[in-house]
This record gives structure tokens, sequence and C-alpha cells, in this order.
């Protein structure tokens, strides 16, 4: 992967000039860089990495198994898209094993999940089952560990 | 009371310890410690942890009990490991059996590999500035340390000339270090070439530290020991501490061929043992898929370089680009200041703490070491109070 997306997936805020810096070019090559890709739909957007158990928020998300009967025609996709518009849903895979398509799926709480679930997921056409996870504590989430542990101190001067 | 106790305690310490200073860098590091919020660039170790891969190679290890000691040399599949590794990586060939010794780290190779070759008087040469042990070993063995300046004219390479302005009838070795620590410089093809002919046309031996060959930028790490007839002559010196980032497992290892492995071995049994076990069984953890562990630290420290480099460009700091290892060395000369001065008034101004130069030897006048291993956060921070410094002097 080319560095500069390196730099940006890990740390998105990152100024053009100190990239221009790392990378030996000129701020305004980066800034061309970076608009090149945004133009091309390489890079589709920037967010922040929140950790949600700390503020406290009254939110559940849940992992949803699903089987689907692949269409004749367009296999999983046409239902991978039908599912994908639903603002609940956060992310959908196409996965291998014994369930087809992966969701990540938020709600208020546990109630509007399971009516998620059982009147709009499981009624859809192709849609053969569907087993729901709910998610309890998050340890690492992109990359990013979410409980900070004490840093260890390292000298301050040595050879 | 008996008022001539100190004198007489004194008395007590070996003479030849008197001629050893005490470490440049242990007096500025007693400084450093005694103030708080300091970002130090002063650090010559990883800020990297080691990878999780090795560290829980080392716990399972404990936890199956392996505590014991092993082998003088150190484990059997450990050093098959290093001689497999050193002849992919420098074209070195060893034998696991007669030719690795696994040390407490390279400090303890260097010390008897000095230790196992040097009788009293030898003069033994290595260049400056250089890292900070290399001198009073030789003093330690009774030898005769000769430092053969280097300079920023040749980006503190080592040159067949100098070379030649050092030697005498009792020089018995040549101590390497490239890609070096303070300056960040490394040799070329030909410098390598130049420094063989000469310790082949001198008989000399050559004892390469090259601890820091992995972190080789924008060039191949090419080892003077690589060189034909070298390999006879050469006590071929490495470990895991600065690529792996694992500076506290205080692993490393010494090659040659075996008459001098023994007369190390010799010193090695009767003082150190063995290397730990724990840290042994990391090690091999390390060489299982070392390219994996070490590229994604050493392209982000070349990042940082980068970055140093151009924010010292752009505040008046004449740098020359450091080709390997972690450290940047740039002149301080046009501030009117001396190395000293430099690194103090910039950690008393602005609680940034850098290396004096002259901490690595004499011609190390002019120059502070600023390590860039350090979180590209706190080097950025660093940057701007080093360039506020500047603007005020």
């Amino acid at each position: 992967m080319d560095e500069l997306l390196k730099i940006l997936k890990n740390n998105a805020l990152e100024s053009p000039e100190n990239i221009a810096k790392m990378l030996n070019v000129s701020a305004d090559e980066v800034r061309e860089r970076i608009a090149d890709y945004e133009k091309r739909g390489v890079i589709k957007g920037y967010q922040a990495i929140v950790n949600e158990d700390v503020l406290d928020i009254d939110r559940v998300t849940a992992l949803i198994e699903v089987k689907v009967n692949p269409e004749r025609e367009g296999g999983f996709n046409h239902v991978a898209s039908r599912i994908s518009k639903f603002p609940e849903v956060q992310s959908i895979y196409l996965v291998s094993g014994d369930f087809d398509l992966l969701l990540f799926v938020v709600g208020r709480d546990l109630k509007q999940v399971a009516f998620f679930v059982s009147e709009k997921l499981a009624t859809i056409d192709g849609v053969q089952g569907t087993a729901t996870h709910f998610m309890l504590k998050t340890y690492k989430h992109h990359g990013v560990l979410m409980e900070s542990q004490d840093e260890y101190e390292r000298l301050k001067v040595s050879p | 009371m008996n008022t001539n106790a100190s004198k007489s305690v004194r008395d007590v310490i070996a003479g030849h310890l008197d001629a050893v200073p005490r470490s440049g860098i242990r007096d500025f590091f007693e400084i450093v410690s005694t103030m708080q919020d300091v970002i130090s660039l002063g650090i010559g170790e990883p800020d990297f942890d080691t990878p999780w891969h090795i560290r829980e190679a080392s716990i399972f290890a404990l936890e199956r009990g392996v505590t014991s000691y092993t082998s003088n040399f150190g484990l059997l599949k450990l050093r098959r490991a290093i001689a497999a590794y050193v002849d992919r990586m420098f074209g070195l060939r060893y034998s696991p059996e007669h030719e690795v010794l696994v040390t407490v780290g390279v400090s303890e190779a260097l010390d008897i590999a000095i230790r196992a070759i040097c009788n009293p008087g030898d003069e033994i040469m290595y260049h400056e500035p250089c890292y900070v042990s290399y001198g009073p070993l030789i003093q330690f063995a009774h030898g005769v340390p000769v430092a053969v300046p280097t300079s920023i004219e040749n980006e503190f390479r080592l040159t067949r000339d100098a070379l030649e302005a050092h030697v005498t009838p009792k020089t018995k070795a040549l101590i390497l270090n490239y890609p070096n620590n303070p300056t960040g410089a490394a040799l070329t093809q030909a410098d390598a070439q130049a420094i063989a002919e000469f310790v082949i046309d001198h008989d000399l031996l050559l004892i390469t530290d090259e601890i820091y060959a992995e972190l080789s930028y924008d060039h191949e790490h090419i080892s003077a020991a690589s060189f034909p007839n070298m390999r006879e002559r050469t006590i071929f010196l490495h470990g895991f501490s600065k690529a792996w980032a694992m500076t506290g497992f205080r692993v490393g290892y010494a090659c040659a061929p075996p008459e001098l492995t023994d007369a190390m071995m010799k010193i090695h049994q009767y003082t150190m043992l063995c290397a730990p076990i724990l840290s042994q069984e990391a090690a091999l953890e390390a060489l299982d898929e070392p390219e994996n562990d070490i590229a994604g630290m050493k392209s982000e420290y070349q990042k940082r370089r980068n970055y140093l480099l151009r924010s010292f460009q752009e505040m008046g700091l004449s740098c020359f680009e450091p080709r390997g290892a972690f450290y940047a060395f740039p002149s301080v000369r046009e501030t009117g200041l001396s190395s000293k001065d430099f690194a103090l008034r910039l950690l008393e101004e602005e609680k940034v703490a850098c290396v004096p130069g002259t901490a690595f030897g004499p011609s190390g006048e002019g120059f502070v070491r600023c390590s860039y291993a350090t979180a590209f956060d706190a080097l950025k921070e660093a940057i701007k109070r080093t360039a506020a410094f500047l603007k005020r002097l």
C-alpha cells in the first residue's frame, strides 16, 4: 500500500505539511494525491475511533449471521444490497462457512434490534435464517486497543 | 574515628580504572532525570514494543518451565537459526556448532571479543564518534585505545587515509560499527572494501559490530567481513536489541572462526555462563519471520528520519543525511555554542533532551545526537520547541 495511505490510515488528521516531510515531497503534492484518492473513491471518508464504553451510551451493537438462498442471477449481491440500505446496518460482509452474510447492526436497545431482525431482516426474500449475537464489550476496534494500559516508562537518556 | 578511611577505600580500587572516564551519557542522564515533562531525543533504543509473537513465545516458554541454564554456547537450535540468518542477510557462513556464541547482548560480545585478542599494550583502533563502550572495554583489557576521528566532510565514513594515519606496528585490531551510533553514517561498498584491504594489508583482526544492519535506508547494507580473506580474521557481532526492539532481553551473538570462538568462550563460560534461556527462546522466535517484524518499524523510522531532516533544514540546522540506525547528528556549530552548552540550554529552556556529540568522543564536538526512535507526536513537539529555541539564540 502507498505510504501516504498508510499514514492516513494511522492518523487521518496528520497535516499535509508533516506528511510531506515524512515522504520527502511537497505539501501541495500531498494535497493533490489525497484529493485524487478521494475522487477515485479509494478514500471513502474519515471517521474518529470512539470508545463508546467510556461514554456510557445506551446503545447496543449486534453481530448477526444470516443464511441466504442465493438467487439464480446475482447470487448474494441482490439480497446483500437490500440489507445494506437499512441505516441500522453498519457493516455487512459476505463470508465463507456455516452462514453467508455477516452484519453489524446498531440499535437503541435490545428490543429495537430484535424488532429489526424479526420484522425487517428475516422477512426479506431469500433470507433463510439468522442468528444474533449482542456485543458485550469492545477490547480492540480498528486496530486500536480500547483499554489503555499503564505506559511503561523508558529511560529518558540511554546509550 | 579513622580519618584516613576515604583514602584507604580509594586505594583498593584497581588502578587502571582511573584512566577510564564515566560515560558522558550517564552524566547527562543524571540531569535529565531530575526534570519533569522532558521530551527526549536522547534514547538509544526503539520506542516500539517487542513484537507480540516474540513476547508471547517467551511467556509460553516460562509457562513450560523453561528456566534452566543452557549450553555455554547457547541453545543449539538458536545457533542454527542465527547461522542461517547471518548467511542469508550478510553472506557469511558460520558453523552453528563451533563458530556461533550466544551472548548477553552485543555489549558482552564486544567485551569478550576484545579480551580474547588483547595482550597488555596492544593497540586497538576504532572510529570516532562512536558508541561509548569501545574505548573503556579496551582499557579494561589493558590494551591501548586508538580513536580514529571521522568527520562531517566524509559524512562520518571511515577512510583508508584516516586509518593509515593511526596504524602502528603495535596495532592488533580494528573495531567497526556501521550503520553507526551516534552519527547514522553507513559505509558504501567501496568504503567497506577499502577497510577490508587495510585490515588484510596490516595483518589485523576486525571486530565488526553490525547491530544496526537491518536499519539501512535506501541502500543495501554491506559487511566488511564479506570480502575475500576477511572471514578468518573477523569477529562478527550482532544481536536483537535494535531491529527487533528487544533491548531488555539482552541477547546478542558473536560469530568467528573456531579458535577465536573458543577463546571468547573461555571468558564467557566463567563470567556469564550463558545468556538467559527465556531471552534465547525469544530470540529464536524473532528469527522465525524477521523480515515481517522489521519492515513496519523500519518504514516508520525512515519516515521520521525524513521528517527530522526536513525540519532541521527549515530551522537552519545543517545535518547530513543519515543512512542507517535511528539517529540524526545535526551540526550546532553555527549557533556558536559547544555541543554540551547547546544540549544543556535546549534541555533547560525547552525541555528537549538530546545527547551532546562529545559523549561519543572529542570528534563529536559541534554536533548533537537526536534519536528518532521516538513516537511521532513527541518528535513533532520536540521539533517545535527546538525551532523556538534556535529562533531565540
